[in-house]
């Protein structure tokens, strides 16, 4: 048991068609995930601008998260190749400039997957606790 | 400055049991742009909506926030009251503080916490929202199908039964496909012909259809609704509209030694012919890799036989342009070559044949005229072997053959065994299988037929090996279920080859913008429930092309297309998705990175007067968006080094102030 319960904050992109979805079902199914993460739908997992996530980290998020269809199923055929390609890009720039590779996630979820969406978010979660504070990157946050 | 009203859904107790949508609501008011907040039972009830239409009058708001359900669930509602309140419809953001919070959390307090910022995200969206109106464009009255087999005849003559033109692009000289090669039918044994060719008869008489044999499509410009499409008629050198298919010159032609591809090559065909005495056009064509007049410019016979006159020797292919509202692609299948199977020996005996070949062995029009005789020396086969999965189910051998079941080879297999047992009681026919899958209408029971009442002898097993050895085909397999060895002397070995989509498909879909799987299936829409749309708006699938199917299947699947084609054609106008990209010209540097992401080709370049400070014009080039094809995935957005692509509705800057709400 953490005696001090420290709260990340982590920001979720979901692509509508599939892992907004599967994040409803997740809802439909009653399926428990840890209130800190918040979700903001997109079209497409590629409609995610690294600035985005950069934004997020500065104004002090301590996980970001983008959820997409699995490869193949992309509702545009092909947007969630770009996340894949777009994201390990960044997340390897981020990890240099000190934001931990494991703050940083690309998941493929459909919309049938409710249980995995909350047992990804769960995970996600734990992991991002406890890593603490996203403190490393305070010379770049505009956070006071 | 928008002026927003808020409005908490209590869900009954499904937000209000684990959100205390009042402090929701309160805590609300003070956010910028707000100026109502307020909460209630059920939103989306009829009282609920009419709540929020008096809101918007009273306190004249101009944008609105439901903290609800999920926008999947109620945002068309929403939109529509919003519409109705004479506010427009894309002024309304849902926070969705049911599924996503409200079911997923257990406690009180942080479910309310987290209520909160969600709708704090969802008005910091909206105040930088912008009404949206869709684009609409027109419908050009009049499809296409691609492909003139069962699939492609189907659709047409559905579409053409609602009252809407229709034109068949078939590359071969007539309509009819596989099936016109075909002889009984599973499960019901009727013969092909007869229930195809009335249907073909059916086509070359409606009035609203027009058929392009012998042509195909080159090009396809444009999106749903409008696709400009050209056709080359291949060069036929011989006139459609004047021959009467009389066949005197098939007979006269000397030039008798051109392998009929109609019966697999098993015999001979002349320079000019008519592929098979149904035909539709019944027309002749003339084969230039064959012809000698138009090799060599000596000879002439056929057009001095033709009484009607059609024979052109001059004649070239032509180009045609035509414009339709929507596509189907029927392209249907072929059978794999057999090349790296040969421990079959499919090339080494003439007595080793594909399923296909079988069909036209056993059919009345065929090269045999329906006795079923071995290829090699003309005798009557005793012992007959079918292997199956030939090229199928091929996980390991992915060089080799297909992944995936190519669904129709056990139903026909059963039907052939059958069919040979029944005419020719004295054979006997053996079925090497991996599985037997039957599933499907009276499938089951047709299968059992063949081994109960026709005591086909089928062996669960592979056959490893056929040598063709003095007049036999030695054929080496393995009995599963026994466990042993077993060594059949045959006289025909018959292979049901793996199916695999027709290989112009590839070169269509691009042109079509549409998506095919690894296997060069076309992708529908949703494998579930759009299964007869592609992803791209306008173009539908049918038949094979989309994946293996027999005849029944395929004549669904064929009616589906083409009623997704009718209601297409049946409106007026289109109207289109206004969450699309669109590219800030002032930004814009012309690097034509963003035409490259592109799925649908949505994004062409244009060049474009601007004035200067200095009073001069300067011309440059800048991405300009097709709304009507864009679907709004945001990869252009993303991929613009410039900042000068951004997507109506989910903007950088509303997605940013999403993001900075919920990071405060
Ligand atoms: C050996 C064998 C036996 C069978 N027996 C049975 C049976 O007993 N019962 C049953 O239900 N099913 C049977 N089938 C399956 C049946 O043949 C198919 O379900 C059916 O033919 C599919 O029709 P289709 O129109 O999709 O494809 P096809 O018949 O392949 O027609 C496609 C047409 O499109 C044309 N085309 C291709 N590319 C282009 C292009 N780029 N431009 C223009 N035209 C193009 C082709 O020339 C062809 O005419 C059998 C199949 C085989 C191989
Ligand atoms: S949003 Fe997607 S579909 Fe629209 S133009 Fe950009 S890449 Fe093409
Ligand atoms: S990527 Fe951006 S700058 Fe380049 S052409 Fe497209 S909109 Fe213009």
């Amino acid at each position: 048991m953490q005696v001090n319960e420290y709260k990340p904050l982590i920001v979720a992109f979901c692509c509508n068609w599939c892992s907004y979805a599967g994040a409803d079902l997740a809802g439909n199914n009653r399926l428990n995930y840890p209130a800190d993460v918040k979700i903001i739908r997109v079209p497409c997992s590629c409609r995610v601008n690294p600035m985005f996530i950069l934004r997020a980290f500065q104004r002090g998020a301590d996980g970001v998260i983008i959820c997409g269809c699995h490869p193949g199923d992309c509702h545009y055929t092909s947007g969630n190749y770009y996340t894949r390609r777009r994201m390990a890009l960044l997340f390897s720039m981020l990890d240099y400039l000190g934001i931990e590779r494991e703050r940083t996630r690309v998941e493929w979820v459909s919309a049938a997957e409710g249980a995995k969406f909350a047992a990804t978010m769960k995970d996600f979660a734990e992991k991002v606790a406890s890593l603490g504070e996203n403190k490393r990157l305070e010379d770049l946050r505009c956070k006071k | 400055m928008q002026r927003i009203g808020v409005f908490v859904c209590h869900c009954g107790t499904n937000i209000a049991g684990t959100v205390d949508v009042k402090a929701v609501a309160e805590a609300l008011k003070n956010e910028p742009g707000v100026v109502f907040s307020t909460d209630y039972q059920y939103m989306c009830s009829q009282s609920g909506q009419n709540m929020i239409k008096e809101a918007v009058a009273e306190h004249r708001l101009t944008g609105i926030v439901v903290c609800s359900c999920s926008p999947r669930m109620h945002e068309a509602t929403f939109r529509k009251t919003a519409q109705a309140a004479g506010l427009n419809p894309y002024m309304v953001e849902i926070a969705n503080i049911r599924e996503q919070c409200s079911w997923v959390h257990k406690d009180m307090p942080i479910g309310t916490e987290k209520a909160v910022i969600l709708a704090k995200a969802a008005v910091a969206k909206v105040n930088l929202n912008a009404p949206l109106t869709p684009g609409e464009s027109p419908v050009t009255k009049r499809a296409l199908v691609i492909g003139g087999g069962i699939a492609g005849i189907q659709t047409a003559l559905d579409i053409a039964d609602a009252g809407f033109p229709v034109d068949i692009v078939e590359t071969k000289p007539t309509i009819g496909g596989k099936m016109a090669q075909l002889d009984k039918t599973f499960p019901t044994l009727d013969c092909a012909a007869c229930i195809l060719t009335p249907k073909m008869v059916d086509v070359a008489q409606n009035e609203k259809i027009r058929i392009f044999s012998y042509s195909e499509v080159t090009d396809v410009k444009g999106f749903v609704g409008n696709f400009d499409v050209t056709i080359k008629r291949k060069a036929r050198y011989v006139k459609e509209d004047v021959c009467t298919g009389c066949g005197l010159c098939t007979e006269k032609c000397p030039q008798k030694n051109v392998p009929n591809e109609f019966n697999l090559g098993m015999d001979n065909r002349r320079a000019i012919y008519i592929p098979f005495a149904q035909a539709v056009p019944k027309v002749a064509t003339i084969d230039p890799n064959y012809c000698t007049m138009l090799k060599t410019g000596k000879c002439g016979v056929c057009s001095k036989v033709c009484t009607a006159g059609a024979i052109d020797y001059s004649a070239k292919d032509e180009y045609i342009e035509e414009r339709y509202g929507a596509i189907v692609a029927a392209t249907g299948f072929n059978p794999i070559s057999m090349e790296k199977f040969d421990e079959f020996a499919y090339s080494q005996s003439k007595d080793v044949i594909t399923s296909l070949e079988l069909e036209r062995l056993m059919n009345a029009a065929g090269p045999t005229g329906g006795t079923l005789l071995r290829p090699s020396d003309g005798e009557h086969p005793h012992t007959i072997v079918f292997v199956q999965c030939v090229g199928s189910r091929c996980a390991a051998c992915e060089q080799k053959g297909k992944e995936y079941c190519s669904k129709i080879c056990c139903m026909y297999t059963a039907k052939h065994a059958m069919l040979i047992r029944d005419k020719y009681p004295d054979t006997d026919v053996y079925v090497f299988y991996i599985d037997v899958r039957t599933p499907g209408k009276n499938f089951d029971e047709f299968y059992r037929r063949a081994v109960e009442e026709y005591g086909v002898h089928y062996i669960k097993g592979m056959v490893g090996k056929v040598s063709p050895e003095g007049g036999k085909l030695k054929v080496q397999a393995s009995d599963l279920i026994y466990g042993k060895q077993l060594h059949i002397d045959a006289d025909l070995v018959v292979l049901a080859a793996a199916i695999e989509p027709d290989k112009s498909a590839r070169g269509l879909a691009t042109m079509l913008t549409a998506s095919m799987d690894t296997n060069d299936f076309f992708t529908e829409a949703h494998p579930k429930l759009r299964p007869v749309e592609s992803p791209t708006a306008g173009v539908f699938l049918s038949g094979t092309c989309q994946g293996p199917k027999d005849i029944p299947e395929t004549v669904a699947q064929a009616g589906a297309a083409a009623s997704k084609v009718i209601g297409l054609l049946a409106k007026d106008k289109l109207l289109g998705n206004p969450c699309v990209a669109h590219s800030d010209e002032m930004m814009c540097n012309g690097c034509s990175t963003c035409e490259k992401v592109c799925p649908y080709g949505a994004i062409t370049y244009q060049d474009k007067e601007f004035r200067m400070p200095d009073r001069t014009t300067k011309v440059r080039r800048i991405a300009v968006v097709n709304e009507a094809v864009c679907q709004g995935c945001g990869a252009c957005t993303v991929a613009c080094m410039s900042g000068a692509m951004d997507l109506r509705g989910f903007s950088s800057k509303q997605i940013m102030a999403e993001v900075d709400a919920i990071c405060k």
